[in-house]
């Protein structure tokens, strides 16, 4: 299979362009660290931005970054950190969960809407994307957004760039808003919560004017209690005095410990990159969005049908679940708890056999999926780029 | 008169009583109004030099009145104009001839509040404003602020995904947006997100905020309500230069702080400003800032501290940092009397472009430039921490040809805005306004991706037709 590696965007749109002219689909990629994420596809040549690299505009003191897609996320973040700059919506690194290995790039983050527990506040990769370009099913150079954070001039495709998993357009180039890195970072644990109490505790959190920007619940294996997080960042001064309102707030819940450090931080990225479920090692792996007071409930429904793991993040309103792969990883379990609940679940990680034959995303109602299918082929009408990836027939 | 609107469709105007009978069908008669009197109150907006009588309004209460509405529109090729408030300063609502207006004020309701989950639902109807009142009893409030926030609905914020003082923190309106619910042209409700985060597949929230009413009607939406802060105050600085200003800018958020607003006035703006609002501006500066923090009184003092360090270098000739609620209000008040006490002194029209916040000191020294060669003048009052200019270009109404200066004047000012890497509207939309610069920010394939995402939703154009799109361009879509 031949895998084309286009230098720049002109590059990509003459590829693209032949591609749609003769019916070839096409896999595109970043360095492919999420191949195996989404609904298998069958292609007959890949297209890749791992030749496509580098920061393109770097204003610090206007919060704006510019990248061509296949810069590592590596790269951005470290220079980002050396002007004590971060992307606010700490994205998710899938590596550990899936077993893969290389690079993961920028363009990825934006083209899967990744982002980590940060999402609460800051938002998701969409909110701080605020420019793309890329190239079209038809070959075309699109660009949408610019370099300023606020812009409200024509439809807003970037949005639909975001999380459209290369169905789309190939990006060549993301802009981000970025955020100054926090000078402290601070976490509550508490004790012994069971799920029912812990969503209430990070409820009270979050509904205090205390800016929590971490908000997750690790049950015990046993299910008799759990670990509860709440993090705090800021300057110095700041989190000293949230700190100490945080616990007045939440004194009735007692069993509370402060961490900071090292510690914390690799606890708060095995929270991001969901590697808590990671000893599972051969079982499918869900992640559900749904609001949060719906959480235990719905896991409650979900434990009753199957032998599952589950943590929160978000506040409970992310909940990841693994579950055993026989049958059909659980899904309609899941399915009929998100329709009880409300939410959606995603399959992140199972075998291509049981990928392609379930949805891996959410079912919509058809009058949506009607309108993904215009959306899909207004950008794509042939049909080539990443065909099936998301839905059948998108 | 510059701004061109196509020849209405005489077969439909033929049929206006037909029309008219068949939505009186579908709704009670008081929400019907179908009089020249009553709809001449529809006719414009908040771009009130421009104005059409529309074919009738219509003013449902429920979603499904609307549906029943936009399937017979449909059905009988009959033009939308969807309508909240009718604040927008772009002529986003402005309706033509051939089309009724259907306008969702009626629909104001609070469906559903969830502090826990911290959520609200309501109609789409409901003021900006009301929002924030019905939750304001728990210490809750919605984020983005617009400076009409009394008057425009949260229909209208979406569809021009509305913006405030406050968004450099709290981001605007697709931000805290999670779900709708959404009446397609042929009638179909969808719903779209909902009490949760990042809704599943194509994420068409995001595509809808800031459509303009092009893609659907809003009856619902589902928004994040956020806990206030513990307090907030502002301090003001005066500075002999706008580049000092600028740097000052710069320097504060290099710092690592993002206040919750940061905005700018010039010279102009704060002797309009202060003859009205007497709130103690400095007269003898060129530029002034007033950056707000949050938080405890502990917090803020820290926070105040360090963005006085900050400032000093730049030599500011007026450092006042707000020692009371009473000092607090007057440095807002000011602020926010901007429009009004600028009408007070003379007719103009409110710019609104965005640009990297780098080249602030060139942009206003080239603004200058631009209106003073059409004779006229400007005040610039705007958020500075994201870029957001309102230059507001003056001109005297009786002065015959001075307003198509201020619009030449406003164009111009646009132009330079895309030019210098900005865009040509941050908060107020495209509209009719804007229509006929999109050339000058987007190529034609840019656009007509975006005309073609158009189409999926209404291949006939019948939705708020003639915004946002320039008139020639839809025939190649
Ligand atoms: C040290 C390190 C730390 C990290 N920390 C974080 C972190 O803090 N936060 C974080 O978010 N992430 C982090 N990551 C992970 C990273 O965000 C993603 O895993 C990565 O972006 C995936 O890139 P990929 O090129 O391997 O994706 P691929 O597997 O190649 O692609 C994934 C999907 O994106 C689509 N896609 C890829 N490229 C394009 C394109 N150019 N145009 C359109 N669609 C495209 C593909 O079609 C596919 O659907 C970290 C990574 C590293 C190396
Ligand atoms: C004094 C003043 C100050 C302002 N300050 C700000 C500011 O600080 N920030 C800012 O962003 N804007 C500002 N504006 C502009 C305006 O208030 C906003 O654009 C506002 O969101 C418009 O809301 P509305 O309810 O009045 O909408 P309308 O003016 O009625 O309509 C605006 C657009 O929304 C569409 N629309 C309305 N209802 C629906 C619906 N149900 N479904 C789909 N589409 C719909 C209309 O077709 C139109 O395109 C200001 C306006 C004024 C007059």
């Amino acid at each position: 299979m031949t895998t084309h590696t286009p230098r720049d965007e002109q590059d990509a749109s003459i590829i693209i362009r032949e591609a749609a002219d003769k019916g070839m689909l096409l896999n595109v990629s970043g360095n492919g660290t999420k191949a195996a994420m989404g609904r298998p596809n069958q292609t007959d040549a890949s297209i890749s931005s791992s030749a496509m690299s580098g920061i393109t505009l770097y204003e610090p003191s206007e919060l704006v970054i510019s990248a061509r897609s296949g810069t590592p996320v590596l790269e951005v973040m470290r220079v980002l950190a050396a002007k004590g700059q971060e992307l606010p919506f700490e994205p998710m690194d899938y590596r550990a969960l899936l077993g893969t290995k290389g690079e993961p790039t920028i363009g990825a983050v934006a083209a899967m809407n990744l982002s980590g527990p940060r999402r609460i506040m800051a938002g998701a990769a969409r909110d701080s994307l605020i420019g793309v370009r890329f190239v079209n099913g038809r070959g075309d150079v699109v660009k949408s957004g610019g370099r300023v954070m606020k812009n409200v001039t024509g439809l807003d495709l970037v949005k639909l760039m975001a999380g459209s998993w290369g169905t789309l357009g190939f990006l060549t180039e993301v802009t981000f808003k970025v955020l100054p890195k926090q000078e402290r970072m601070a976490t509550l644990a508490i004790r012994g919560l069971d799920d029912k109490q812990a969503i209430q505790a990070l409820s009270m959190a979050l509904g205090s004017p205390f800016d929590v920007n971490g908000a997750a619940h690790v049950p015990d294996r046993d299910r008799r209690g759990g670990t509860t997080l709440i993090r705090l960042e800021g300057f110095r001064v700041s989190v000293d005095y949230r700190m100490n309102e945080m616990k007045r707030l939440l004194k009735r819940f007692r069993f509370m410990d402060l961490l900071e450090g090292v510690g914390a931080e690799a606890l708060w990225q095995s929270v991001r990159d969901a590697t808590l479920l990671t000893d599972h090692g051969n079982r499918a792996v869900w992640r559900v969005s749904t609001a949060p007071t719906k959480g235990p409930e719905l896991v409650a429904q979900v434990a009753q049908g199957l032998d599952a793991q589950w943590f929160y993040d978000w506040g409970g309103g992310l909940i990841w679940i693994s579950t055993p792969i026989d049958g059909d990883a659980g899904a309609s379990v899941l399915r009929e708890a998100t329709r009880t609940f409300g939410g959606h679940a995603t399959l992140v990680r199972a075998p291509a056999e049981i990928r392609s034959t379930l949805d891996v995303f959410e079912p919509q109602p058809e009058a949506l999926m009607t309108l993904s299918r215009g959306i899909k082929a207004s950008f794509d009408p042939a049909g080539i780029l990443n065909p099936g990836r998301m839905y059948a027939g998108i | 008169m510059t701004i061109a609107f196509p020849q209405p469709d005489e077969a439909v105007l033929a049929r206006r009583k037909e029309i008219v009978e068949g939505l009186g069908r579908l709704v009670a008669s008081e929400a019907l109004i179908v009089t020249e009197d009553e709809r001449r109150a529809f006719e414009t907006d908040g771009l009130t030099a421009y104005r059409r009588m529309p074919l009738a309004v219509v003013l449902p209460s429920t979603t499904e009145e609307v549906s029943a509405i936009m399937r017979f529109c449909h059905d009988h090729g009959v033009k939308v104009v969807p309508r909240g408030a009718g604040t927008s300063l772009c002529g986003g609502a402005i309706p033509q001839e051939d089309a009724i207006v259907l306008g969702v004020a009626k629909m104001n309701r609070v469906l559903d509040v969830s502090f826990e989950n911290r959520t609200a639902r309501v109609q789409s109807g409901i003021t900006n404003l009301g929002i924030s009142q019905a939750v304001g009893y728990e210490g809750f409030f919605y984020a983005p602020d617009p400076s009409s926030q009394l008057a425009c609905t949260i229909a209208g914020n979406i569809a021009m995904n509305s913006g405030g003082a406050h968004c450099l923190k709290y981001g605007v309106t697709t931000n805290n947006l999670l779900g709708v619910t959404m009446v397609l042209l042929d009638g179909t409700v969808v719903e779209i997100g909902g009490e949760h985060l990042d809704a599943p597949g194509y994420d068409l929230l995001g595509l809808i905020c800031g459509s303009e009413g092009q893609l659907g009607v809003v009856t619902e939406a589902v928004v994040r309500i956020l806990r206030a802060a513990e307090g907030a105050r502002p301090a003001l600085f005066g500075f002999s230069s706008v580049e000092d200003a600028g740097a000052c800018v710069a320097a504060i958020i290099g710092a690592g702080i993002i206040p919750v607003a940061l905005e700018y006035m010039d010279k102009p703006a704060i002797q309009i400003c202060e003859a009205f609002a007497h709130a103690g501006y400095p007269l003898d500066v060129e530029a002034m800032l007033i950056v707000e923090v949050e938080g405890s009184d502990a917090e803020i003092d820290d926070m105040l501290r360090r963005i006085v360090a900050i400032a000093e270098p730049f030599r500011p000739k007026t450092m006042k940092v707000s020692q009371s609620e009473a000092e607090s209000a007057a440095i807002w008040k000011g602020r926010k009397s901007a429009f009004g006490a600028t009408g007070r002194v003379a007719d103009y029209i409110c710019m609104d472009g965005t640009i990297p916040t780098g080249q602030l000191p060139y942009v206003l020294n080239r603004i200058d430039e631009i209106v003073k060669s059409y004779g006229l003048g400007v005040a610039n009052v705007f958020h500075a921490g994201d870029g957001n200019l309102h230059p507001l270009v003056m001109f005297n109404t009786n002065v015959p040809g001075e307003m198509e200066k201020a619009e030449k004047a406003g164009e111009d000012i646009l132009k330079l805005c895309v030019e210098v890497g900005g865009c040509l509207t941050g908060e107020h939309g495209v509209g009719i306004e804007k229509r006929d610069l999109m050339t000058y920010q987007f190529n034609a394939t840019d656009l007509e991706q975006q005309m073609r995402v158009r189409g999926v939703f209404d291949p006939r154009w019948l939705l708020n037709p003639a915004k946002v799109f320039p008139l020639e361009g839809r025939l190649a879509a």
